[in-house]
């Protein structure tokens, strides 16, 4: 059953440009701009983009505090802008750069006050909010005001906030954003923890690609409001020719007019004494030995392709193009 | 869907009713957990009533001492020292002035958190605005009052319904205070920021709802006018009004209904409001 269907979504934003002294002119800027696009209940999908893609703007018309342009959109059945007090019983929102808490009550009281918002029964609230102070170790804070927390003890009392009520669609815009090491890593496997589950689904938006290759295998790229790319993270490589790369430390500088079969040279560094090398058709094991049979090897490594180098390739050339 | 069936399973016999109650009883004891956090604020803000209401008590003595027949607006010298202290202790129960909560939350986009809840903005806004003022009456009322009764004669009320209907008046004029500061508040979603608006609140409604002076010693078409057409009066000087018996029965009562009334309208343009600007809603930020 899908759970999320846009059809056409466009969201157009009216400014008003300096046109002469005095006069201003309107344009029309579209911040999205048609975007098709459904997910199934239980999926947890990437949404990427450069920045003014189009990705907040999408994720305030699904969770219904925007009205689109035009095109049709629906969450868990239900018409976001119209039917916004009854989606928000469905759905659980964490904005990364702004907080759903009460900057003055403690993490204990903003949970109590929570549950009787959301009217859910003591028992289930309970056990949802047991589940998550393990999982998120809460314990240390709980009492704390929210305005003495940590970004990273908040970030986890707003996973915890969007959660109690049980929404079967989580969004997600930028959980991660100024979080630490340690902080993501707590972020990321919760989040997993709870896509193993498989009874939410998750909408990640996020410049951290790390957490898209932790926790989503559908990847969904937009741009200029459009989407670009949906499908794997792997399907994403192939589009874009993503190849292994081998790095070699030679014994003496690389000499000119060398070249490997099946592979390409990418970076030619140290005094040509370490070459990169892309490997468009060969193997890594015949290329090693191809290698070694030239040239006097000291060292070699094997590097996969990296998700974001294709991403800045995504980029650069969506924006670079027409 | 399963989740949702458990969910029927283990709530009890349901009543929505009751559940509304709770749920805004529980919205307005977090307004009065939220200013309970800040006790030197309070400690602070009493004594500036305080001293505010020495200032303003001893102008009314001096203005009924000079007016021929010693009745300013038709109140004697106690009327009128009460009239300054419930005043003062009222002040910050009403909150007469610096709310700017709902602005600040529009123009850093920070409103899309009370979008998302399943509780109307107006009705989580007022809920937490009268646990706010529960805080006051309990924290800010008193001292003024305490100080007043030390220092002068205040009146005491002749007839049985009148603290009562004292009670009732400073709950509506605590809500009309709310629907106001909730509307001046509110032109930030058309405006971005509402500092114009709401300086021009905090300039007009200390003079319009009777805090400078009462509006009795106005020409009477100008009060009458006031009151009736505005809500200003029903703010802050038709309590006090009620209290000291300044009128007689039938207008005391025709006072606080007129204050219903205005709640009532005040509330459901309120409610206009934010639907207006839930259509044309544009949440700032990324």
């Amino acid at each position: 059953m899908s759970m999320i269907e846009m059809r056409g979504l466009r969201k157009d934003f009216t400014v008003r440009v300096k046109a002469g002294r005095l006069r201003r002119e309107k344009r029309i800027v579209p911040a999205v701009d048609g975007v098709d696009l459904t997910v199934d209940g239980g999926e947890m999908i990437g949404y990427i983009g450069p920045n003014g893609a189009g990705k907040s703007t999408t994720l305030k018309m699904l969770t219904g505090i925007l009205s689109p342009s035009a095109g049709t959109v629906s969450v868990c059945g239900l018409t976001p802008v119209p039917q916004r007090t009854r989606l928000a019983l469905q759905i659980g929102v964490v904005f990364g750069q702004r907080s759903q808490l009460w900057w003055d009550l403690p993490l204990r009281e903003s949970f109590a006050l929570l549950r009787h918002i959301y009217r859910v029964p003591p028992a289930e609230h309970a056990a949802r909010l047991t589940r998550c102070r393990s999982l998120l170790d809460l314990d240390g804070f709980l009492d704390t005001p929210v305005r003495q927390l940590s970004l990273g003890q908040r970030m986890r009392g707003e996973l915890t906030a969007a959660l109690l009520h049980g929404p079967r669609v989580l969004f997600l815009d930028e959980p991660t954003i100024g979080l630490d090491v340690v902080s993501k890593q707590a972020v990321r496997s919760f989040l997993a923890e709870l896509g193993a589950r498989g009874d939410v689904t998750l909408v990640l938006t996020t410049h951290d690609l790390a957490d898209i290759e932790r926790l989503c295998r559908r990847l969904v790229v937009i741009d200029h409001g459009r989407v670009v790319h949906d499908g794997t993270i792997d399907a994403l490589h192939d589009r874009y020719g993503s190849r292994r790369r081998l790095v070699v430390d030679l014994e003496s500088p690389l000499p000119d007019g060398f070249t490997l079969p099946g592979a390409s040279v990418t970076a030619v560094e140290a005094d040509r004494h370490r070459v990169s090398f892309a490997l468009d058709t060969v193997s890594a094991g015949a290329a090693v030995a191809a290698l070694m049979a030239s040239a006097p090897v000291r060292d070699l490594s094997l590097v996969e392709p990296d998700i974001e180098d294709v991403v800045a390739r995504l980029y650069t050339s969506v924006s670079g193009g027409p | 869907m399963d989740r949702l069936d458990a969910r029927v399973l283990t709530i009890s016999p349901s009543s929505p009713f009751r559940e509304s109650v709770t749920t805004f009883g529980a919205l307005a004891w977090s307004g009065f957990r939220r200013y309970a956090t800040y006790r030197q604020a309070t400690i602070a803000g009493s004594f500036t009533n305080v001293v505010f209401g020495f200032l303003r008590c001893y102008v009314l003595l001096a203005v009924a001492a000079a007016v021929a027949g010693g009745r300013p607006g038709g109140y004697d010298a106690t009327q009128l020292a009460t009239y300054v202290w419930v005043g003062q202790g009222l002040l910050s129960v009403v909150a007469l002035w610096g709310w700017t909560e709902l602005a600040d939350r529009i123009r850093t986009g920070d409103v899309a958190a009370d979008l998302l809840r399943p509780v109307p903005p107006v009705t989580s806004y007022l809920a937490a605005d009268l646990g706010r003022a529960g805080h006051g009456m309990l924290t800010r009322f008193g001292p003024p009052l305490v100080v007043g009764l030390i220092f002068f004669p205040l009146y005491v009320p002749a007839r049985w319904y009148t603290v009562p209907l004292f009670a009732v008046s400073v709950v509506l004029a605590v809500v009309a205070s709310f629907a106001c500061r909730f509307l001046v508040n509110a032109t930030a979603y058309w405006l971005h920021d509402a500092r114009g608006p709401i300086m021009l609140w905090m300039l007009s409604a200390g003079v319009l709802a009777g805090l400078y002076f009462p509006l009795r010693l106005l020409p009477d078409w100008l009060t009458v006018t006031l009151w009736v057409a505005t809500p200003f009066p029903g703010l802050l000087q038709t309590p006090l009004d009620v209290l000291v018996e300044r009128d007689g029965p039938a207008l005391q009562v025709a006072l606080v209904a007129l204050q219903a009334v205005h709640c009532a309208v005040l509330l459901a343009v309120c409610a206009a409001v934010q639907r207006r600007a839930e259509r044309k809603l544009v949440v700032q930020g990324g």
